[in-house]
């Protein structure tokens, strides 16, 4: 009887997506959700009502690591391990999360309740330790903590009641209900000013979608998801590529271990993000939109969702936009303030846009522009070959433009108060300002909104982090920098960040930072090319000699060159930057590798280890080796 | 002055290697005027007599024997090659390195189909080298200054590579030498 019911309830869902194959994530997510896991049964379900194979539906099911294709507990504790959480006690977190459920990590609890994994970086660092417990989030983990919250888990079930306190902002906001703190530190001219609802969208619609592209042009923005590709010319690019159906994609797939920012700005700015969006769709000639929202923001999913419908309802979203302006309004009641009627807006044509909020399910990857379009469309999250570019060919094969959160919130500022305004900050080749993350070893964890330009030193003044022994700048694709080197600048044209910045203090181990960068990204590898798949967990391997004592000076020289090969070789921008971590420290910390590095005075390689290398005969056989009598 | 010496080895390997030197014909009678051979199978000397300015090392390491020599070789000499698949990365015999030593062991000396062997006991002569965890390339147990790739290389990579470290030239051979696709 069960079954019966789980089987209409699998075919309802595939139903309410229309049966649409490209929907298939939200499909599996939905059916996830219903269920705890995805069965083979029901792949072969989802298969059969989206008229595609079962392997296309287990494909996607194993490639992201919110979706299980085996039974899993209700509830689904998730704890970050990304290196900052890892620094404030994650550790023993884990441990007495561990303890008290009686199960190791990877595992569920004996009753079927709780499970228990480890997660990549969530986006808290700032509060770190952090778990996920289902979508939501709980942050300033103690092993005291952990313990409580298995007991209160076991006796309510419901994940929510344990938030006790709610975070600053809107944080609190009733559908968002979240114990997460914005920690904004620094509220800039840009990202955090005041919203003036509306402002920005009337002032683009009054211009022609080449005048707006021009303005994003003269306010020389620049991509803040790290690349740095101008942005008006990818506008311009979308606008001229052929085809009457385009795209705005909203990358907030913020998965950059030690990057938060997008969290902050989605939490109190999302109507700047989906006025940008929509000024984005109205340059480049584009009805639809789609905010890509990492799986571990779920928690923002139901706020964004009312913010979206508020802006329906205030005619800023949807069918013609500022309709009422665009036409002689109807005679209104005396005394009524009609404040969206200014003058300007009459005579154009009508413009419409809406947008959807497509959920991700747990892939860094996807935080690449082509993996995630490959996502939106119900795939896996491999990246594609580049050309064509999305600007050309991207969403169903529609121009489509991919900006970061941070970007549109910047377009929307530029046309709120023009070029000029947005120009004063920053330098020549990076203007305006940006967004850091700041965690790690320093006193004011947080986000900073800052000019570009400003000096590392600076930065850390600010955060009070004046005895760092190591910055990681860019997140852990980024740079590590050295203290001889704080006063380089935080710019497109030095050190380029997405905004990740983390703080290494005194006592921190370098090799032991990279090493667990490259845990992250030996996980996070979509394995569909070589040099990445395999390269990476090369590059691990070989840190690890090194971290044992057992290197030699030739081992340096191995990963320079392997470094070099899985960045020119690899075909996305994971692999061509997963190198960093190791190949910044070899740089920048030469001497930290060069004191564990030793040659062996007759040639023999110290990592070589016969007593091992023979025990298992010693033992199969019965006799010892001859070497243990020399 | 005397002729720089020479040693060879066939360690977990097939002496395909050492078959292919030999392929270098009446070069053979050139290579004995550029050097002498020390410890090889080819003049069947068992034991260094000096040092020698190059060695030779056909095959992986599959046994504490292998590992003997290898590390006597280095000892020895001056340069050390890797020559051969099976010095450079395990090759054939490596396969047996996704297998848990035990099935390898039950395989050849109890369950394979042509093995005669009653009480089920693994051959435990003290003269028998015990057999390594896994097979190991060359330069995991020492260091390695070249490698020559190939099942087995030609007998012109090795003359080539020879004459030019015996030389004093680098080691630069053509791309047909060492291409195997």
């Amino acid at each position: 009887m069960a079954e019966i019911l789980e089987e209409a309830a699998i075919r309802e869902i595939c139903q309410a997506h229309d049966c649409n194959r490209a929907r298939l994530l939200d499909i599996a997510r939905a059916v996830h959700k219903k269920c705890g896991y995805i069965s083979g049964h029901a792949m072969n379900l989802i298969a059969d009502e989206l008229s595609t194979h079962r392997v296309e539906v287990e494909s996607l099911v194993s490639f992201y690591s919110f979706l299980s294709d085996k039974p899993r507990g209700r509830i689904v504790i998730r704890l970050c391990n990304d290196i900052i959480d890892q620094m404030n006690g994650a550790q023993l977190v884990g441990r007495a999360f561990s303890e008290e459920l009686g199960i190791d990590f990877g595992r569920t609890a004996s009753d079927g309740a709780i499970t228990l994994e480890h997660t990549a970086c969530i986006g808290m660092c700032d509060q770190a330790p952090a778990a996920l417990i289902n979508d939501v989030v709980v942050t300033n983990l103690s092993s005291d903590k952990a313990r409580e919250i298995v007991r209160e888990l076991r006796q309510h079930t419901d994940p929510q009641r344990l938030v006790k306190h709610l975070g600053d902002g809107n944080n609190a906001h009733e559908l968002v209900n979240s114990m997460v703190q914005n920690n904004v530190r620094l509220p800039g001219p840009s990202i955090f000013s005041p919203v003036n609802r509306g402002e920005a969208l009337r002032k683009a619609l009054v211009m022609s979608p080449a005048e707006v592209i021009r303005a994003i042009k003269t306010a020389r923005l620049r991509g803040r998801g790290g690349a740095g590709f101008p942005t008006g010319m990818k506008w311009e690019f979308a606008r001229a590529a052929p085809g009457d159906r385009k795209f705005v994609f909203c990358n907030a797939d913020e998965g950059e271990p030690g990057t938060f920012k997008d969290r902050a700005i989605l939490t109190e700015r999302a109507d700047r993000v989906f006025a940008g969006m929509t000024i984005a769709g109205y340059a480049i000639g584009a009805s639809e939109g789609i905010l890509y929202l990492r799986g571990e923001y779920a928690y923002l999913r139901p706020f964004l969702e009312h913010v979206l419908q508020k802006r329906r309802e205030d005619g800023l979203l949807g069918d013609d936009i500022f309709a009422a302006e665009r036409e002689p309004a109807p005679p209104k009641p005396a005394g009524e303030r009609d404040v969206h009627r200014r003058p300007g807006t009459a005579g154009r044509r009508p413009f419409s846009f809406d947008i959807r909020i497509q959920m991700g399910a747990g892939a860094y990857v996807c935080g690449e522009e082509t993996a995630l379009i490959n996502s939106c469309e119900g795939m896996r999250g491999d990246p594609r070959n580049r050309p064509p570019f999305p600007a050309q060919e991207g969403f169903l094969g529609c121009p489509t433009v991919v900006n970061n959160v941070e970007t549109l919130c910047c377009a929307a500022k530029i046309l709120e108060e023009g070029p000029a305004t947005f120009n004063q900050y920053g330098s020549e080749q990076s203007s305006g300002t940006k967004l850091l993350s700041i965690s790690g070893d320093c006193r004011r964890p947080g986000i900073y909104e800052v000019s570009f330009g400003i000096e590392l030193s600076e930065v850390l003044e600010m955060c009070g982090a004046r005895d760092a022994i190591a910055v990681q700048v860019g997140g852990a694709s980024g740079e590590m920098v050295a203290p001889d080197q704080y006063d380089r600048t935080i710019c497109f044209d030095d050190l380029c960040t997405g905004g990740a910045i983390m703080v290494f203090g005194p006592g921190r181990n370098v090799l032991e930072i990279a090493r667990s960068f490259m845990d992250f990204f030996v996980e996070e590898s979509c394995g569909y090319c070589t040099p990445c798949r395999v390269g990476n967990v090369l590059l691990r391997e070989r840190l690890e000699k090194i971290l044992d004592a057992k290197g030699e000076p030739a081992d340096l020289e191995y990963l320079e060159a392997l470094c070099r090969t899985i960045k020119t070789g690899s075909r996305c921008g994971l692999g061509q930057t997963s190198a960093n971590p190791v190949l910044t420290t070899l740089k920048n910390f030469r001497k930290v590798y060069e004191v564990m590095v030793q040659e062996d005075r007759e040639g023999l390689k110290r990592s070589f280890d016969l007593q091992r290398a023979v025990a298992e005969a010693e033992e199969l056989c019965g006799r010892e080796s001859i070497h243990n009598h020399v | 002055m005397a002729k720089p010496k020479i040693a060879t080895t066939s360690l977990a390997g097939c002496f395909g290697c050492h078959m292919s030197l030999l392929d270098i014909d009446e070069r053979i009678l050139e290579l004995v005027e550029l050097v002498e051979f020390d410890k090889s199978p080819v003049d069947d000397i068992k034991n260094f007599t000096g040092r020698c300015a190059i060695g030779l090392v056909e095959g992986g390491c599959c046994n504490e024997h292998n590992v003997d020599v290898l590390r006597e070789f280095r000892r020895h000499c001056d340069i050390l090659i890797s020559v051969g698949d099976c010095a450079t990365m395990g090759g054939i015999p490596a396969l047996r390195n996704t297998v848990p030593l035990r099935e390898c062991l039950d395989e050849a000396f109890v369950n394979g189909p042509s093995v005669h062997n009653p009480d089920g006991k693994y051959p435990d002569d003290p003269e028998i080298p015990l057999i390594l965890d896994k097979v190991y390339p060359a330069h995991e147990v020492v260091k390695i200054d070249y490698f020559l790739p190939g099942c087995p290389p030609t007998a012109d990579t090795l003359w080539e590579a020879l004459v030019a470290l015996l030389n004093d030239k680098p080691v630069e051979l053509p791309y047909q030498l060492v291409k195997y696709d």
